[in-house]
């Protein structure tokens, strides 16, 4: 029974100094789907996001992954079971070009990665398969830039080629079209329904419409605590959700829908 | 057996620069042999000791993004060792008493790094200080050392037990062929899949850690290949000048590699090289002259220039103004 979410939470807590970030949340995500995590300014999705993927420690609550716990693992460990996060602030390696950075990720379950002694001619067998990733995402004739002179559309689309070569079952994106222009926006989100398919995704999302669009759950988070959570239709329609965080927008949407 | 390879146009143009760079080697090898006919070799040996010395400083900084403010322990453990081993064991050789002074440097490496390496930035400096002050303070009582008289007198001995040192022609060829394995060591670790990892890390960490790499147990690995390799230059540096002292312990000797390192490029192959072989012979040159008790002074001076004026060092500074002329 606990098969069918694949991520959930049980009161998780995250308190800094007095102050209560996240309180009391209980999290589930389901199996291929894609979840979103949205509220208004403060609302701690950013810190449950950090919680999540173990760049904070809790103060209280569990995690679970495929019914295990995992509260006490490192950020590293998590990556290897499967759950890999992206960042607000494209996370790429900047002096590296995009094949190079593909292959860092594509590079450590082979097992050299501490061998100082050999040659990096030794990772060339990896190359082929980070140019198809790149071509999964478009990128392919990017392969030999160098990720500082992409531009930053790119650069977010790279990021999540890189996370595809971590062969993730479940991807926790970190507001994947913070920043972009209108074209980027379409395109990143056709992007993470393509690799969406056969896997689970958590996204901390600002842009209603990309969460309209995408997302089959939606959790509400205001003030640390979860307000609500459902699809869009429900979520929308739900009054302390409207007055605590959509208020205009939702109706606005609701008057164009 | 489809291993068709992709070579990219930035692959080849990187195989182009790897033949460059083998050229290069060859005339680096071909000066160094020729080097002692032209000038002292135990002047020469000396430069290749702190040039060794400053290229396993940028090990650590250039390449980790680790800026360690106790290289001088390794330096001087590797010297103490090799020297207390040699002077006190007639049996040994100078390469057992080498390598010997070169894995305590490694073990004391380990020990440094266990308790440094989580910290960040000017924190992981100050451990870093505050463990090599302790290292220094144990060899100024510890009687192996010979406290405040340093160890002297200590034999170069014949290597392998058939190879007498005594000529510095033979003990400078042998100096040069330990810096040409511990630059060998450097240049592979940097471009090795570690050094493509080490280079990802110093990026993003971050991103490094969500693609499931334990960052601190590379790091850690960075830190005790440079100490090992500081230990192995103290160590060759006792053989050649027969003797160990508290100076190679002092913090100042920390200092002098940072100095030796910025100067000539952090983060380049051969900037460490230059660097140390510019400090070396300014000491040398006005340590003869009038102004000699304005070494440091004139040392510090050139140090606020070089951070104020050229940051990326005299080697880093040329390879930009060759990036902008020839690209």
């Amino acid at each position: 029974m606990t098969q069918e979410f694949i991520l959930e939470t049980r009161g998780l807590t995250k308190e800094f100094r007095g102050f209560t970030a996240v309180d009391d949340v209980n999290l589930q995500v389901r199996e291929g789907h894609i979840h979103a995590l949205i509220g208004p300014n403060g609302a701690g999705k950013t810190t449950v996001f950090n919680l999540l993927t173990k760049f904070l420690p809790p103060t209280r609550g569990e995690i679970l992954y495929r019914g295990k716990p995992i509260t006490g693992m490192k950020a590293n460990g998590i990556a290897r079971l499967g759950l890999v996060r992206s960042f607000q602030i494209s996370a790429v390696f900047a002096h590296m070009t995009a094949m190079e950075n593909v292959r860092v990720a594509l590079q450590r379950p082979i097992g050299t990665s501490f061998h100082f002694w050999k040659s990096e001619r030794t990772l060339d067998h990896l190359n082929d398969r980070a140019i198809e990733l790149l071509d999964q995402v478009g990128l392919r004739e990017y392969a030999d830039v160098l990720t500082v002179e992409m531009p930053y559309g790119r650069k977010r689309a790279l990021e999540v080629a890189t996370t595809l070569a971590m062969e993730p079952t479940m991807m926790l994106l970190d507001e994947p079209t913070q920043g972009m222009g209108a074209e980027d926006v379409d395109r990143i989100v056709e992007l993470i329904r393509r690799v969406a398919k056969g896997r689970t995704v958590l996204m901390v999302e600002h842009n209603l419409s990309v969460v309209s669009r995408l997302c089959d759950r939606i959790t509400v988070l205001a003030r640390g605590s979860v307000l609500a959570e459902g699809d869009y239709a429900a979520v929308s329609a739900n009054p302390l959700v409207k007055e605590a965080y959509m208020g205009s927008e939702a109706e606005e949407e609701e008057a164009s829908a | 057996m489809s291993t068709t390879q992709t070579l990219t146009p930035t692959m080849k143009r990187q195989r182009r620069a790897n033949l460059r760079r083998n050229a290069f080697y060859l005339i680096l090898i071909v000066v160094g042999m020729v080097a002692p006919f032209l000038a002292y070799p135990v002047f020469l040996m000396k430069v290749l000791c702190f040039a060794l010395f400053a290229c396993a400083f940028n090990l650590l900084l250039g390449y980790a993004g680790l800026l360690s403010f106790g290289h001088a322990a390794f330096l001087a453990t590797g010297g103490y060792i090799t020297g207390y081993l040699l002077a006190s064991y007639p049996a040994m050789t100078p390469e057992m008493g080498i390598i010997a002074g070169t894995l305590a440097a490694v073990v004391l490496g380990a020990a440094f790094g266990a308790l440094s390496i989580r910290r960040q930035g000017i924190y992981f400096a100050m451990v870093t200080l505050a463990l090599a002050q302790l290292v220094y303070f144990a060899y100024v009582q510890s009687p192996f050392t010979g406290g405040e008289d340093g160890l002297h007198g200590v034999p170069r001995g014949e290597l392998f037990g058939i190879i007498s040192l005594r000529s510095n022609l033979a003990m400078y060829y042998f100096v040069f062929a330990v810096f040409l394995i511990g630059f060998a060591i450097i240049q592979r670790a940097v471009h090795s899949p570690y050094g493509q990892v080490l280079k990802a890390i110093r990026e993003n960490e971050p991103r490094a850690v969500s693609l499931g790499y334990n960052v601190d147990a590379y790091k850690l690995v960075a830190f005790i290949l440079s100490a090992g390799i500081a230990g192995l230059a103290g160590s060759t540096k006792t053989v050649v000048f027969q003797l160990a002292s508290l100076t190679d312990a002092h913090w100042h000797m920390s200092g002098e590699v940072i100095l030796m390192t910025l100067l000539g490029g952090v983060g380049t192959l051969f900037g460490p090289i230059m660097g140390a072989g510019i400090v070396v012979s300014l000491q040398h040159m006005l340590g003869q002259s009038p102004l000699g008790n304005w070494v440091s002074v004139i040392l510090g001076v050139i140090f606020v220039v070089c951070v104020l004026s050229f940051r990326s060092g005299i080697v880093g500074e040329i390879n930009k103004m060759y990036h902008k002329n020839f690209k």
